[in-house]
């Protein structure tokens, strides 16, 4: 019992030290992330098309999900264990993308050969 | 006799770092996330789960707008407003996208303050990301209220292909309700960091057992995943 009550002490310590950062840190990423909005924003305004606009949304979105992930939520902190079994599973959801890209593909393809939509 | 004194085998300086590390963790008794609290590591559960959920959605709209043979509407005219006689593509959404970042920032610091111990600093943060994110939901409301009177349902709508109507009230619906119960939560945390709660261990009304200030942090987890969502659903809905 003793073993388990120091355990949760170090453990409860530990936690809160790992997790101290200078706010300093934060004000940064902050910063970036107003940036990198803008320049989504402006990918609009400039009325960019096709893959160059594709390919900067992409870009900005995932630099954007990176650093509130990595330092808004502590994740580049935490320990591989955690960062490996919570980041991976979603990376799945690109298979089910990949699905849903052929199924799209050969639902418009019915619609326009069968249906004379189009 | 070092056997009569057994150490604390999950105490945090005393575990291996990298793959070695991983392997470590995953192949031990009991527990696999070593220095995170179970609060913590059911939060990021959760959120893994909420993931799913908003990957889903917008994975029916990427293939309804795939298979679709109507145009679809141009979201950065859909969006557009008329401030002081300038027409401004998408502003709305831009000014929503800043609002919530900002309430992301002053939630980080909170967190932080907290920790520091300084729990006015941090309930009055909490406070204020409370007010960014219902700031957020109101805008979120002028703009339904705004596409409803446009004639935008969710079987049809004035620009194009049909499937625009319910892919945004689902999408979008279903994000300003998280932003919603945040704020809630948001409000009864910061409520009792205010009153000192995890200064002196108050028992929680429902668990009955003693707050810490992680609480904060695990608060923020969730806030940040409702930023990271609307990065998402700015990206494919409104940019795409």
């Amino acid at each position: 019992m003793a073993q388990i009550a120091t355990a949760t002490a170090v453990h409860g310590t530990s936690a809160e030290a790992q997790q101290h950062h200078p706010i300093r840190v934060y004000l940064v990423v902050w910063g970036w992330l107003f940036v990198l909005s803008t320049f989504s924003y402006l990918v609009d305004i400039f009325h960019l098309q096709g893959y160059l606009r594709w390919s900067l949304i992409l870009l900005f979105m995932t630099l954007k999900a990176g650093l509130i992930i990595a330092f808004f939520m502590h994740m580049a902190w935490e320990r591989l264990t955690l960062a490996y079994a919570i980041l991976l599973p979603p990376v799945l959801v690109l298979i089910f993308v990949a699905i849903m890209v052929f199924e799209a593909d050969y639902t418009l393809f019915t619609r326009k050969e069968f249906l004379g939509a189009g | 006799m070092p056997d009569i004194l057994p150490t604390p085998t999950h105490a945090a300086p005393t575990l291996s770092p990298g793959w070695r590390g991983i392997v470590a963790d995953w192949s031990s008794d009991q527990r696999a996330f070593k220095n995170v609290s179970w609060g913590k590591a059911m939060m990021w559960i959760f959120l893994l789960s909420d993931t799913f959920i908003f990957g889903c959605f917008l994975l029916s709209y990427m293939t309804v707008r795939m298979s679709t043979t109507v145009p679809w509407p141009n979201p950065s005219e859909v969006f557009a407003l008329e401030i002081a006689g300038t027409h401004m593509p998408l502003i709305l959404i831009a000014i929503m996208t800043f609002v919530l970042i900002s309430s992301s920032g002053t939630m980080a610091m909170a967190v932080n303050c907290g920790y520091r111990r300084q729990r006015v600093r941090s309930a009055v943060l909490m406070l204020v990301t409370a007010l960014l994110g219902a700031t957020f939901v109101g805008m979120q409301a002028f703009e339904w209220t705004k596409l409803i009177h446009e004639g935008v349902r969710p079987w049809e709508n004035p620009w194009g292909a049909a499937q625009f109507g319910s892919s945004f009230f689902m999408i979008t619906g279903f994000h300003g309700t998280h932003v919603t119960i945040g704020v809630i939560f948001l409000i009864i945390v910061a409520r009792k960091v205010w009153r000192g709660d995890f200064d002196q261990e108050r028992r929680g009304f429902f668990t009955s057992r003693k707050g810490q200030y992680e609480a904060v942090e695990i608060m923020g987890l969730y806030w940040h995943f409702v930023d990271l969502v609307w990065v998402f659903i700015f990206a494919f809905f409104y940019l795409w």
